[in-house]
């Protein structure tokens, strides 16, 4: 089966990009997925935590791996936390949010989706040394214009404005939007239950939490008992120039159009060797491209999956994405195929031999 | 009347940076020409409106300036891809990352402002915030499709969507000066039906943020008797100082220092009085940072003023005006150009007394 990323796929990712889901707050992407997804989440639960359960079992006889792929709801966000009079709001941080990355930007805030903005002293008001300084998250509001007396509350979370754009065309088709991390996990989890491999049984956990410390994934593992786990998630391509002409860029992570990530080792995860060489192999056969992400930093929903119940051999598949965590994160269309291809060519040439091998 | 909130969405969304204010020209031109006699442009591209008065000749002219170019970046070189940028007008590049742009090469490309990792850049700015030498604009295109369309020189304006923040309050980038445009233009729709005996000339002025150079050179060529110079304030609001901010919604600011003409002050302040309008007094103790700093010097000198719409976050890409700011300034303007006597120059004098 050969699987790939349409314009009705692109219209799905945008409606998923728009939609706020701050980590403990899923709500809104949650039901986005179950529209998206319709009977094919007829076997579904809804956890403690918020995760969402889809259940595909496999159609071929005999003993089928129980696989989970999980992919993440939620997002880096805000959270309003004081109320400065005349639409003026106090907010903090949900998730690895950068305050110089939150100036000047426009947002919706809470259920209603108030449009708001996050303003910032003019620089006729600064001095040079302010203008050097960092930005403290204390001196920013969200302005929502007055307008928003009693509509918002303390507690409401809020979001960067959805501003979803496809980029160039043809094989570097290039999609910008917020929260591509990880809705494009999200997407593409989506494509596999809608698409589900015979063999297997698959898992489908569409997590809560991952942001704030990979809460969610953890209980979902423990509740769908896999044998095995993938995460689908968007990890950073760090592909930029070096400001130095002659310096090499020896920390990219990851590069946007090379195509879909294989982990190793990240600061959560060493990733189960037999899957490593499974994905990788699988890929080589099919004629898929791949890169393995730099070992590192940064953590996915694995770090809590591989130490669920009593253990579970985990690896994570990303794709690569330029500023996550920003207002307006970029991927390629063609990295995302590839992972969804991939993933989907992985999990059909699963049997339960796979975990018999030696680890290394 | 023209749908002041409607036209202005539609003039942020025109880029008109300093010195290349031809789009945003054309969209305000037609604006005007239904509420204008004549309509010219000057050698360096401001944008005159006439609109005769019923005096008799030869009439005495008022010139009301609002620029109409915006702030943005120019690129300054490619990189593998991606550009280098610099600052047109002033721009702190704290607010720049990421930041919807588009950058006018060769066609129009959407992009993003983007600060790279802190190993990846100048050592200055590993630490505190990135110089705007350090910030890199993004296209998502790959680097032969850049050398191809991207050029150094070419423009890059801000791209965020203008939005209503509940029903009274506009967000955007570039309201500073298009707010102002916007209330000359109010200005000229009330003049339809209103005697004024005087000459108007609503100038749309190129290169504010740069060199003043549109409104002197306008004010030089049209000689006008008295000019006005429509700008914006700073609002208050979060982040700036009580004592040198204006609340929105408490209608427009009249300047007061070396750049405004004291009779032409008192002038405008009786002509709010007689509407019963509420305006507030902005000490302007130098340089107004405003056209007017440019018109008084026109020529042999030219009585000037200077009317502020209170703006909040100037220069980032979220700039909040009030729009019944914008009115009453409209308001305000056409009741002081239809109050305006014939022989007004003969009574004016530099008198401080205010």
């Amino acid at each position: 089966m050969n699987l790939k990323i349409g314009s009705a796929q692109i219209k799905l990712l945008e409606t998923l990009c728009a939609a706020t889901g701050v980590a403990g707050n899923e709500g809104a992407v949650r039901k986005a997925v179950l529209e998206a997804l319709g009977d094919a989440a007829a076997d579904h639960t809804i956890d403690a935590l918020g995760n969402l359960l889809v259940i595909r079992k496999g159609t071929r006889r005999g003993r089928r791996l129980r696989v989970m792929v999980a992919a993440h709801m939620d997002e880096a966000g805000l959270m309003v936390t004081g109320d400065d009079k005349d639409g003026i709001y106090k907010f903090e941080t949900v998730g690895g949010l950068s305050p110089a990355q939150l100036v000047g930007k426009h947002v919706v805030v809470g259920k209603d989706r108030i449009a708001g903005v996050i303003g910032f002293k003019p620089i006729h008001l600064t001095t040079a040394s302010e203008r050097t300084s960092g930005v403290s998250l204390d001196s920013l509001r969200i302005d929502t214009g007055g307008a928003a007396n009693g509509k918002v509350k303390i507690g409401d979370r809020a979001a960067f404005s959805p501003n979803f754009a496809v980029l160039g065309s043809g094989r570097t088709r290039t999609l910008r939007a917020k929260a591509l991390d990880d809705r494009l996990g999200v997407a593409t989890l989506i494509e596999l239950v809608r698409n589900p491999p015979d063999n297997v049984d698959l898992l489908a956990g569409f997590t809560t939490q991952e942001e704030i410390g990979v809460r969610g994934a953890y209980v979902a593992a423990n509740a769908l008992d896999p044998d095995l786990a993938v995460v689908l998630d968007c990890t950073p391509a760090y592909d930029l120039p070096h400001w130095e002409e002659d310096e090499e860029n020896t920390r990219y992570n990851t590069r946007l159009g090379a195509g879909p990530a294989i982990y190793i080792a990240d600061k959560g995860t060493l990733s189960d060797p037999r899957l490593v060489r499974h994905f990788s192999e699988t890929a080589e056969t099919a004629g898929l491209p791949f890169q393995f992400r730099q070992a590192g930093g940064g953590g996915t929903d694995a770090s809590g999956i591989h130490k669920s119940r009593a253990g579970v051999p985990s690896i994570s598949i990303s794709v690569p994405g330029r500023y996550l965590h920003t207002a307006a994160s970029i991927a390629r269309v063609s990295d995302w195929q590839a992972a969804l291809q991939l993933v989907h060519a992985a999990l059909s040439g699963m049997n339960p031999s796979l975990l018999s091998l030696e680890r290394a | 009347m023209t749908d002041i909130p409607e036209f202005l969405k539609k003039m942020i969304r025109t880029a008109g940076l300093s010195g290349y204010e031809s789009a945003i020209r054309e969209l305000i031109e037609e604006a005007w020409r239904p509420f204008t006699d004549e309509l010219s442009i000057s050698r360096i591209g401001s944008l005159q409106g006439l609109k005769r008065g019923s005096g008799a000749e030869p009439r005495p002219s008022i010139l009301i300036a609002a620029h109409m170019d915006a702030i943005g970046l120019m690129v300054t070189r490619l990189r593998d891809g991606f550009l280098h940028v610099t600052g047109i007008g002033g721009i702190d590049a704290r607010v720049l990352p990421g930041q919807l742009v588009t950058v006018h090469g060769r066609e129009t490309i959407s992009a993003v402002v983007v600060e790279p990792p802190s190993w990846l850049l100048p050592p200055d700015d590993r630490s505190g915030s990135t110089s705007l030498g350090g910030l890199l604009v993004d296209t998502g295109l790959p680097a032969d499709r850049v050398s191809d369309l991207v050029r150094p020189g070419d423009l890059v304006s801000f791209a965020s969507e203008p939005v209503m923040l509940g029903k009274e309050q506009l967000a955007g980038h570039s309201l500073d000066n298009r707010a102002s445009v916007a209330a000359l233009t109010h200005a000229l729709d009330l003049l339809q039906t209103r005697d004024h005996r005087w000459d108007v000339w609503a100038v749309a002025t190129v290169q504010e943020e740069e060199t003043l150079g549109g409104a002197m050179t306008s004010a030089y060529d049209l000689q006008p008797d008295l000019a006005i110079a429509v700008d914006v304030t700073h609002g208050k609001g979060p982040g700036s100082p009580p004592d040198k901010t204006f609340p929105l919604g408490d209608g427009p600011a009249l300047g007061l220092g070396p750049n405004v003409h004291p009779g032409v002050y008192r002038a405008v302040k009786a002509a709010a009085d007689r509407i019963e309008m509420k305006t507030q007094l902005e000490a302007m103790p130098r340089h107004s940072g405003t056209d007017a700093y440019g018109l008084q010097i026109t020529q042999a000198g030219i009585p000037t003023m200077v009317i502020s719409i209170p703006l909040r976050y100037m220069h980032t890409p979220v700039e909040v005006v009030h729009l019944k700011d914008i009115t009453r300034t409209g308001r305000l303007l056409a009741e002081f150009i239809g109050g305006l006597e014939v022989d007004l120059m003969k009574k004016l004098s530099w008198d401080e007394e205010v």
